[in-house]
C-alpha cells in the first residue's frame, strides 16, 4: 500500500483570510496528499498539538495579517523543543521579501508569495518531504 | 428620379463568431479563444440592438435619479458632487495612522477611512494574549477612548465624514467616534459617516465575527434604531461585497449575496418594528472594483435597479429608501507582488470602472499592497489616479455616459437576472442564515475561487506578470516601516487608562451593560456609557462574549 | 520496537500518532507491534457515529468528548472523511469543529481517509481502534463517511452505533437507509434546535412500533449540540447501552463480531497484497484476466488456479 502525504494546512492568529489556504488544500488533494485543515484562529499550541497527532509530514503556514514573524517563528520554534524535525514547514501568504532570511533560518524552508502557482507548492512538498 | 426608398436595415444576427483562422492566430500569437467573464459568462463578439430587443428605456433604463435608479442615484451625479475620495488607512498606533490621516487630507482626499488591525477587528486590547504579534499590522489599534481621541487629533468631525471599517465590535467602536466628537463639543446630530457593521458578510467571507448571528443581528438593529433617533446623518451600515468578492466570489455572486444580506437587514430591522422609511435612506453598501471593466459597471447598475424594485416591494415609500449608495474599492486581490508598479494601471482601470459606475465614494489601492500597507508615495500615486479621473478625463460632464451601449444595458439585464437566480435558491434553502448555517455561499465562493486559480495556472487567463510578461529578477520598491516602539507605547496607555479611571465606575457602567444585554434593550446607551467611563474594547466587548457566545464557524472549501 | 510499544502503552501521542502512520502504510514495522498490543486491549467503549449527511456529527462527537472529558474520561476520536478514488488524495475536515479540544492531552483525534477501500472500513480502522484501546483511552468515537457501506460497517467494530439524524429532512425514515434503521443501537435527533424534532422523532417511534417484537427498544434521543442540549442525557443512554449488552451478553457478542470482521479484513488484506504483488502472483493474475478476457478461460477455474498457488 502506498504511503500518503499528509499535510497540516494552519491559520495562526486571528487573521481570517482563507481563500489561499482553502486552494491549496484543495491543490494537495488533487496531487494525491492527505490535507487536514485547522480552521481559522489557531494558537502555536494548537497547530503542533494537530500536527504530532496527525503524525503529518508537513505544515503548511498561511498568514496575510502581517504577523508572521511572531506566529510562524512561534510554531517552527516549538517543534524545535519538542526535538520534532522531521516535518517539512512552509509558509505563504503576504511575506515581504526581507522577512524570509529570518523565517528561513527559524526553521520555514520555504515561504510562497502570491502569485505562486498551486503546482510549485506541490512539486516543492513532494521533493522535500523528509520521511 | 431620386430613389427615396432606403434600402431595409438587415436583420442583425445575433451572434456574430470570429473564424477559427489559424493564420490570424499564429501571426498575432497573443489571442486567445477564452471569452469568458469573471462570472464565467460567455461573451459574445459583437452586441446589437437585437440583444436589447425587449428592453423598454422609460421602464427599464430611464434617468438618474429616477426609478429605477439603474443611471444613478442623483440626477446630476458628479457634475453636482464629485464621489469622496476615501482612502482607507491605519496602522501602528493611533499616533501613526492620525500623521497618515493629516497626510491624505493635505493631499486632497476628502474622507476618511479607518482600518484597524486584527485585535481590535476581534474586541480584543493590545495587551490581550491572543493579540500576540498582530499590534498595528493590518490596521490600527484602538483599545478605548483615549486612542480614539488620539486618532483624531486636530481633525474636526463635524466637517468630515469617517468610514470605519469595523464588524463584530461596530457598535463599542460608533461608540467611541460619537464620544469622542462629544468631547470636542461636536453633537451626535452633526455627525456624518458609516461603519461597515454588517456581520453576515463576516459569516460568509471576511471572517471577523465574534458573536452568533442572533445576538449580532440585534446589535445591528440597535444601532440603526440608535442612528435614526441621534445620528440621523450616518450610515450605520454598509453593506458588502467587495469582501465576498476578495473570497473568490464572481461578479453575480458577489452582487447577489450582497443584496441578499442586505434585505436581510432590511426585514430584521421591520421585524424590531422600525418604520422602513426611518432607516432605509442611512443603509449605504460597498463593492469591489474587480478587473472585467465592463462586468463591473453593468454590476453596479444592476444592483441600483434590483435595490429600487425590492425595496418597493418591501413597502418603502421614501425614494431616498430606494437609492442604492455605495463605495467602492479596487479589488485587493487583483494586485500583483510581481512588478507591483503595473498596479497603478490596473487600480486606474477599475477606478475608471467604478466612477463609470456612479459610485458615491472611492478608494483607490496602492500598488505595494500585494507585499505591505501603503508607503506615502503609494498611496499618493493612488489618490492622483482620483484626481486625474475627475479632472482630466471628462467622463464627469455627463451621467451613465455608457447607458443605451447594447453590450452594457444586455450585461446589466443579464447579471440581474443570475441575480434573481440566486435569490430563489436562497429562498428554497429558508433564507440568508440558514443558508449560511449550511455553508451555501462559502461553497459558492470556495468553487468560483478554485476554478479561477485553475483558469489562471492553466494560462486561460493571463495575469500580466504573473503567469505572462514575468520578469527573472524583480525590482523592489520601497515598503513601509512601522514604528517599533508603537505596540509599547500602546500597552503603557492601556496601564495608565486602567489605573487613572474611576475603576468603580467603569465596572458599574460594564454591569449594567451586562444587565442590558441579557434583556432586549438598546444597547448604544450603554455602549456609550461605558466607552467615557473609559472601560476599554476588550473589557466591554468581553461582556458581550460572555453573554452571547461566540461564533466558531463550519469551515468548508 | 519495544520503546515505541511501551510508549504506545503510556499514552504518548507521538508515538501513537507514528504506529497509526506505520499500520496505515501497511508498513512492515506495524505488524509486529499490533501482535504484542492486543493482549492490553478490550476496555475502551468503542461508539460508532454514523447517519445523515449533514447532521452535525462531528459537532455532536465534539460535545460528547467534551462531556467525557468532565467526566474524567480519556477519548480517541476517529475522523474517516473519503479518499477520492481519482486523485487519491483526501481533504479530512471532521476535526476543523473539535480543534477546541487539540490542546486538551486527554484527547486524541485522528483523522483518517479510506484509502480506495471500495465500501467497508479500511483494516487500519481496526488496528487505530486497538492502539488507542491499548493507549488507555477509555471511550473512542469514530466518525464515518456517511455513505456507502462504511456505515454499515460500522456496527462490527463499534460496542454501540449511534445512528444520527436531524429534523426538517422530510419523511426521516426514508432519508436514513434501511441498513442503518436496523444496526442503530440509539437513535439521535440532532440540530434540536430547529424545527420538526416532534415530528422526525414521532416517524422514528413509529417505525419502531413496527419493528419485529426485540428484546430492546432503540432509545431516540434529541440533541443541540449548538446549544449543547440533550448531551448528558446521550451518554446515560450510551452507558446504558453498554450495561445492556454485558447484562444480556450481547457484549460478547459485539466484541466477537469485531474480531470476527478484523481476522477477515486482515486476511483479506494479506490475500490482496499477495494477488497484487508483482514478484509474486501479479503476472499470473494478469494473465488468467488476458485469457478471460478471450474466452480460453472462465474466471472460476482462474480462480482456483490462484489461491491453489497460495495455499500450496
Amino acid at each position: 500500500m502506498e504511503k500518503k502525504i499528509r499535510v497540516l494546512i494552519a491559520k495562526p492568529g486571528l487573521d481570517g483570510h482563507d481563500r489561499g489556504a482553502k486552494i491549496v488544500a484543495r491543490a494537495l488533494r488533487d496531487a494525491g496528499m492527505e490535507v487536514i485543515y485547522t480552521g481559522l484562529h489557531q494558537t502555536a499550541e494548537q497547530i503542533v498539538n494537530t500536527a504530532i497527532q496527525e503524525d503529518v509530514d508537513v505544515i503548511g503556514l498561511s498568514l496575510l495579517s502581517g504577523a508572521h514573524m511572531t506566529l510562524f517563528i512561534d510554531v517552527a520554534t516549538m517543534l524545535h523543543q519538542m526535538q520534532i524535525d522531521d516535518v517539512l514547514i512552509i509558509g505563504g501568504g503576504i511575506i515581504p521579501e526581507e522577512d524570509i532570511p529570518r523565517l528561513k533560518k527559524a526553521g520555514i524552508a520555504e515561504v510562497f508569495g502570491p502569485g505562486t502557482p498551486v503546482e510549485t507548492i506541490v512539486a516543492f512538498v513532494k521533493k522535500n518531504v523528509k520521511r | 428620379m431620386e430613389n427615396k426608398e432606403r434600402t431595409k436595415p438587415t436583420k442583425h444576427p445575433s451572434t456574430v463568431e470570429a473564424p477559427l483562422d489559424q493564420t490570424t492566430r499564429t501571426e498575432n500569437p497573443g489571442h486567445h479563444t477564452f471569452h469568458k467573464n469573471l462570472s464565467n459568462l460567455d461573451i459574445k463578439t459583437v452586441y446589437t440592438p437585437e440583444d436589447i430587443k425587449d428592453e423598454n428605456f422609460d421602464v427599464d433604463i430611464g434617468l438618474p435619479g429616477e426609478f429605477p435608479f439603474v443611471r444613478g442615484v442623483h440626477p446630476t451625479m458628479y457634475r453636482g458632487r464629485l464621489w469622496t475620495m476615501r482612502q482607507f488607512a491605519g496602522f501602528g498606533s493611533a499616533e501613526e495612522t492620525n500623521k497618515r490621516y493629516h497626510f491624505l487630507l493635505d493631499h486632497g482626499e476628502t474622507g476618511l477611512s479607518v482600518a484597524f488591525d486584527y485585535p481590535t477587528l476581534y474586541g480584543y486590547d493590545t495587551d490581550h494574549p491572543l493579540a500576540r504579534g498582530e499590534f498595528g499590522k493590518c490596521g490600527v489599534a484602538i483599545s478605548s477612548l483615549v486612542d480614539m481621541e488620539l486618532l483624531f487629533h486636530n481633525i474636526p468631525l463635524d466637517k468630515i465624514t469617517t468610514s470605519m471599517t469595523i464588524n463584530g465590535p461596530a457598535a463599542i467602536i460608533w461608540a467611541m467616534y460619537i464620544a469622542n466628537a462629544e468631547n470636542q463639543g461636536i453633537s451626535k446630530n452633526k455627525l456624518g459617516g458609516t461603519i461597515q457593521n454588517d456581520i453576515l458578510k463576516e459569516y460568509i467571507a471576511q471572517k471577523s465575527y465574534i458573536f452568533p448571528p442572533e445576538p449580532s443581528m440585534r446589535l445591528i438593529v440597535d444601532t440603526f434604531e440608535y442612528g435614526c433617533k441621534h445620528v440621523p446623518k450616518w450610515n450605520t451600515i454598509s453593506i458588502s461585497g467587495y469582501h465576498i468578492r476578495e473570497a473568490g466570489s464572481t461578479a453575480v455572486q458577489e452582487l447577489a449575496f450582497t443584496l441578499a444580506d442586505g434585505l436581510e437587514y432590511v426585514k430584521a430591522a421591520t421585524k424590531r418594528g422600525l418604520e422602513i422609511d426611518a432607516f432605509a435612506p442611512r443603509l449605504s453598501f460597498f463593492f469591489n472594483a474587480h478587473n472585467d471593466f465592463f462586468e463591473e459597471i453593468a454590476k453596479y447598475r444592476a444592483a441600483r435597479r434590483i435595490w429600487a424594485h425590492e425595496m418597493k416591494k418591501l413597502g418603502a415609500k421614501n425614494p431616498r429608501s430606494l437609492w442604492m449608495r455605495f463605495h467602492t474599492q479596487t479589488a485587493g486581490c487583483s494586485l500583483s507582488a510581481q512588478q507591483p508598479e503595473i498596479n497603478i494601471v490596473r487600480v486606474t482601470m477599475q477606478a475608471l470602472a467604478a466612477v463609470l459606475g456612479g459610485t458615491q465614494s472611492l478608494h483607490t489601492n496602492s500598488m505595494d499592497e500585494a507585499l505591505a500597507l501603503p508607503s506615502e508615495k503609494a498611496v499618493r500615486i493612488a489618490l492622483r489616479t482620483q484626481q486625474i479621473i475627475a479632472e482630466e478625463t471628462g467622463v464627469t460632464n455627463t451621467v451613465d455616459p455608457l447607458g443605451g451601449s447594447y453590450y452594457i444595458e444586455w450585461l446589466t439585464d443579464t447579471m440581474e437576472e443570475e441575480t434573481y437566480k440566486y435569490f430563489d435558491r436562497i429562498e428554497r434553502l429558508g433564507g440568508v442564515i440558514p443558508a449560511i448555517e449550511k455553508s451555501f455561499f462559502q461553497k459558492e465562493i470556495a468553487e468560483s475561487a478554485y476554478r479561477y486559480q485553475k483558469e489562471i495556472e492553466e494560462k486561460k487567463r493571463v495575469i500580466v506578470g504573473v503567469n505572462r510578461y514575468q520578469l527573472e529578477e524583480d525590482l523592489g520598491i520601497p515598503l513601509l516601516r512601522m514604528d517599533e516602539k508603537g505596540e509599547e507605547r500602546q500597552i503603557h496607555r492601556l496601564q495608565r487608562l486602567r489605573k487613572d479611571r474611576d475603576n468603580t465606575a467603569a465596572q458599574r457602567r460594564l454591569a449594567e451593560l451586562r444587565k442590558a444585554a441579557e434583556g432586549t434593550e438598546n444597547l448604544m446607551p450603554f455602549l456609550l456609557a461605558c466607552v467615557h467611563s473609559h472601560a476599554t474594547l476588550g473589557e466591554t466587548c468581553g461582556v458581550l462574549r460572555e453573554v452571547f457566545g461566540e461564533y466558531k464557524e463550519q469551515a468548508i472549501f | 520496537m519495544t520503546d515505541l510499544i511501551e510508549k504506545v502503552l503510556a499514552g504518548d501521542a507521538r508515538a501513537i500518532a507514528r504506529l497509526i502512520t506505520l499500520s496505515e502504510n501497511n508498513a512492515a514495522g506495524a505488524v509486529p507491534i499490533m501482535k504484542q498490543l492486543h493482549s492490553h486491549t478490550g476496555n475502551a467503549h468503542v461508539i460508532g457515529v454514523t447517519g445523515v449527511m449533514g447532521s452535525g456529527k462531528s459537532s455532536l462527537i465534539f460535545e460528547l468528548a467534551l462531556e467525557y472529558r468532565r467526566q474524567g474520561k480519556k477519548v480517541g476520536i476517529i475522523a474517516i472523511d473519503p479518499t477520492s478514488p481519482f486523485t487519491g488524495g483526501a481533504l479530512l475536515g471532521d476535526r476543523i469543529r473539535m480543534m477546541d479540544l487539540s490542546t486538551d492531552s486527554g484527547v486524541f483525534i485522528r483523522s483518517m481517509g479510506t484509502r480506495g477501500t471500495i465500501g467497508g472500513l479500511t483494516s487500519s480502522v481496526y488496528d487505530v481502534v486497538e492502539i488507542l484501546d491499548a493507549a488507555g483511552m477509555q471511550v473512542i468515537l469514530i466518525e464515518t463517511v456517511g455513505v456507502g457501506q462504511d456505515e454499515v460497517d460500522i456496527v462490527k467494530i463499534a460496542d454501540t452505533t449511534l445512528v444520527v439524524t436531524m429534523p426538517g429532512l422530510g419523511d426521516a425514515v426514508q432519508t436514513i437507509k434501511a441498513g442503518l434503521m436496523e444496526i442503530a443501537d440509539i437513535f439521535v435527533v440532532n440540530k434540536a434546535d430547529t424545527p420538526g424534532v416532534e415530528q422526525t422523532v414521532a416517524e422514528l417511534e413509529a417505525m419502531l412500533d413496527l419493528a419485529a417484537h426485540i428484546e430492546r427498544r432503540t432509545p431516540i434521543i434529541s440533541t443541540s449540540a449548538k446549544e449543547k442540549k440533550g448531551i448528558p442525557l446521550l451518554i446515560r443512554n450510551i452507558t446504558e447501552h453498554k450495561e445492556y449488552l454485558i447484562r444480556s451478553k450481547g457484549h460478547e457478542a459485539r466484541r466477537r463480531q469485531r474480531y470476527e470482521a478484523e481476522l477477515i479484513e486482515i486476511i483479506r488484506k494479506r490475500l490482496m497484497d499477495l494477488i497484487l504483488d508483482e514478484t509474486r502472483l501479479k503476472g499470473v493474475v494478469d494473465c488468467c484476466i488476458d485469457q478471460i478476457s478471450r474466452r480460453e478461460l472462465d474466471p472460476y477455474t482462474a480462480a482456483d488456479q490462484i489461491l491453489g498457488k497460495i495455499l500450496k
